[in-house]
């Protein structure tokens, strides 16, 4: 057992973080922001570095990795806050013609029919027949509704685990974000993360990423429903109180539109919906403790 | 990233699968929780029935790995838990494995595995606990001898114990942290006195122990004099760091045993407790995922299991608490009744975020040793 990055994961992380930090650092987060919609020649240089075509066999002209390499890339995405139905569109490559290379936006149905990017897809999976536009609480996620949503349809696991890999990363971005202001901001003639109050909740910040780290990172490697629902919960639960906490680390400026943690903040959320509700999530690991013994 | 074992740890899992199989079944029957010469009987034939079949060294010699294994498939199959043998096993004997002399390495670490010799630790006293460094316990030099005068509190397993990893201050002079040294006293020298203290749950698991100029030779003395709080850091790591593993494995039994009972009682159409309970499975897979992540790390670089310990050890110790908190809204009044085996762990689940470092604690151990953050 060797539950730990190879040298090529790690590579291939810094790789994509690096492409990230120069493609979409913090100044291109707030330009975002001010001009919203997506940005096709970011999302065909993500295609030209194998974001979309990554699990695609190299026959088929995709990059022949797995989905252990696919997480570390969305991961990634996750911590720059990267806009866009990135997992719809991985998930299409191979399917949907342009999406592997990034020529195409592909956006899907998600659970509790929800729809990200509507107008801005080439190509949407599902049903969204009378879709009604929303007033989206993220500036950077456009969202529709569709009014009577299928019910019936599970989410796909690998929409959930890919999901639960962006979270993880946003969590990343909040434990390091808090850290980084508790060490710099001063209160009292000392740095505010020389007291305790506000060293406990960092501290809790990266027990929580942790444990959603290898929660996904399992869930990638086994793939088994089951071990996705439990990242799923872990990731959702490490991004949304990951980023309250981070919120009350930053005090007033937190509440701020300047601060990029309400960013983080409203992501977390609405990815936490993508799958549907957690209730699925909790049944179903309900339901295998009894299978499990008998 | 891979989540499988070699053929040779395969191979280890399915030797030992086939071995509990075996023995377990002439166990005698388990001894009840106040018999303490009969626990320490127990849990020593034990002891002594793993290194005759060649598996007592497992929580030293083996590979990260194999022991995982090992603690998983004992707890699996229900085998009896390390008990007394705690600290001789998993904290005591690798810090002397890591830090003692060949000449202390050969006294002291064949009785632990050969199931004879039961160790104790008496680290915390009564003013202090959290503050450790704050110890008063003294010990001065006469000859070849250290006399120590002081007491020690919460002792767990003093009642039974042969040996005590005893940390005392040999220089008072000297900063808090400077002038202590990690002592092996035995229990049963002159001056020593064990006075039990009952636990929450009724039982008498630790215990007070005064020490009236008992004398312990320096030779008994593991690293150098005053350099002990080094050595106390890692008796401290070992006990935080791999102490608990096995144990994430009987909580998800547990959880297993709580959704039948609830399914039996009719509490499992409430969705609530549904919910709860999945939650929970949720909670002690993703534990021991970072059980594998954290061993495997520990596999990688060799040696005493890192801070990362702490991270575990926080989570762990609360999800365990909630365990027991799901368990008793499953069974309602049943919950209040001692005769049922399972409320007592629910009390003694109580000390998981106290005992070994409060979570506080390791909460500031996290924020400052992993995250950066200044001291307070
Ligand atoms: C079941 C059990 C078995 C034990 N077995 C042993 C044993 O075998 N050998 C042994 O040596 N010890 C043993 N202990 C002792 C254990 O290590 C101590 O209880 C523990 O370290 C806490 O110390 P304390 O009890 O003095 O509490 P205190 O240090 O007095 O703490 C009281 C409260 O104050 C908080 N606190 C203290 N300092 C700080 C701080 N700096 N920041 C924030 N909060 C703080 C604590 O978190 C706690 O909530 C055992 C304890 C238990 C419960």
């Amino acid at each position: 057992m060797r539950f730990q990055l190879t040298e090529d994961q790690r590579a291939l992380r810094d790789g994509v973080r690096g492409l990230l930090a120069r493609r979409f650092g913090a100044e291109a987060l707030r330009a975002a922001v001010e001009r919203p919609g997506l940005d096709r020649e970011l999302w065909r240089a993500l295609g030209a570095a194998g974001f979309f075509s990554l699990r695609l066999a190299e026959a088929e002209g995709g990059v022949g990795l797995g989905l252990p390499e696919a997480v570390l890339m969305f991961e990634e995405a996750g911590r720059a806050l990267l806009p866009g139905p990135l997992a719809a569109t991985h998930l299409a490559a191979g399917v949907v013609p342009g999406a592997a290379d990034g020529e195409a936006v592909v956006t899907a149905v998600g659970g509790g029919g929800l729809v990200e990017w509507l107008d801005a897809a080439d190509v949407v999976q599902g049903d969204v027949t009378g879709a009604v536009p929303m007033r989206s609480v993220d500036p950077l996620t456009p969202l529709w509704r569709v009014p009577v949503p299928d019910s019936a349809v599970e989410p796909d696991p690998l929409f959930l685990l890919l999901t639960a890999a962006e979270q993880l990363g946003t969590a990343v971005r909040m434990c390091e974000t808090a850290v980084q202001h508790a060490r710099t901001r001063e209160q009292f003639g000392r740095p505010i993360g020389a007291f305790q109050a506000v060293k406990h909740l960092c501290a809790e910040l990266l027990v929580r990423v942790e444990v959603a780290r290898a929660a996904v990172y399992a869930a990638a490697v086994t793939a088994d429903p089951v071990d996705v629902a439990a990242a799923r919960l872990l990731a959702d639960e490490a991004a949304v109180r990951g980023a309250r906490d981070c919120l009350q680390v930053f005090g007033g400026m937190g509440f701020t539109w300047e601060a990029d943690v309400h960013l983080g903040l409203k992501r977390a959320w609405i990815r936490a919906e993508r799958g549907g509700s957690n209730t699925e999530s909790e049944d179903l690991l309900a339901g295998e403790l009894l299978i499990e013994v008998g | 990233m891979d989540l499988s074992y070699t053929p040779e740890e395969e191979e280890f899992r399915a030797r030992l699968r086939e071995w509990l199989a075996k023995v377990l079944p002439s166990l005698p029957p388990k001894p009840s929780p106040d018999d303490w010469p009969g626990r320490r009987a127990y849990d020593l034939g034990w002891q002594r029935m793993l290194y005759d079949a060649g598996y007592a060294d497992v929580h030293w010699d083996a590979s990260p790995t194999v022991r995982l294994i090992f603690l998983e498939e004992t707890e699996k199959a229900g085998a009896p838990y390390v008990g007394a043998n705690f600290v001789g096993l998993l904290h005591a004997g690798p810090t002397i494995a890591a830090e003692g002399t060949a000449e202390q390495r050969a006294r002291w670490l064949p009785p632990v595995l050969r199931g004879e010799e039961v160790w104790c630790q008496g680290f915390s006293e009564p003013e202090a606990g959290s503050d450790l460094a704050a110890l008063r316990t003294r010990a001065y030099r006469d000859g070849d001898e250290y006399v120590v005068t002081g007491s020690k509190i919460w002792t767990s397993h003093a009642e039974v114990a042969d040996w005590c990893e005893l940390l005392v201050r040999t220089d008072p002079s000297a900063p808090k942290h400077r002038g202590i040294s990690w002592l092996a006293m035995r229990m049963d020298a002159p001056g020593v006195t064990v006075r039990p203290l009952r636990t929450l749950a009724g039982s008498t698991e630790f215990a007070e122990v005064f020490l009236d100029e008992v004398r312990v030779p320096v030779a008994h003395r593991v690293g150098e004099e005053n350099d002990g709080w080094r050595v106390t850091m890692v008796t401290l790591s070992f006990e935080r760091g791999t102490a608990f593993v096995g144990e994430v494995v009987a909580c998800r039994r547990v959880l297993g045993e709580i959704a039948r009972e609830a399914r039996a009682c009719g509490r499992w159409d409430d969705p609530v407790v549904r919910r709860r309970l999945g939650r929970l499975n949720a909670e002690f897979r993703a534990l021991w995922r970072l059980t594998q992540w954290n061993v495997s790390e520990a596999e990688s670089s060799g040696g005493v299991p890192g801070v990362g310990g702490s991270v575990f050890k926080l989570r762990y110790s609360r999800a365990r608490q909630e365990l027991y908190e799901a368990a008793a809204e499953v069974w309602g009044v049943g919950a209040l009744d001692l005769d049922q085996g399972w409320v007592t762990d629910r009390l003694s689940s109580l000390a998981y975020t106290i005992a070994a470092g409060t979570s506080e604690i390791q909460r500031n151990i996290v924020a400052e040793r992993i995250l950066g953050l200044p001291k307070g």
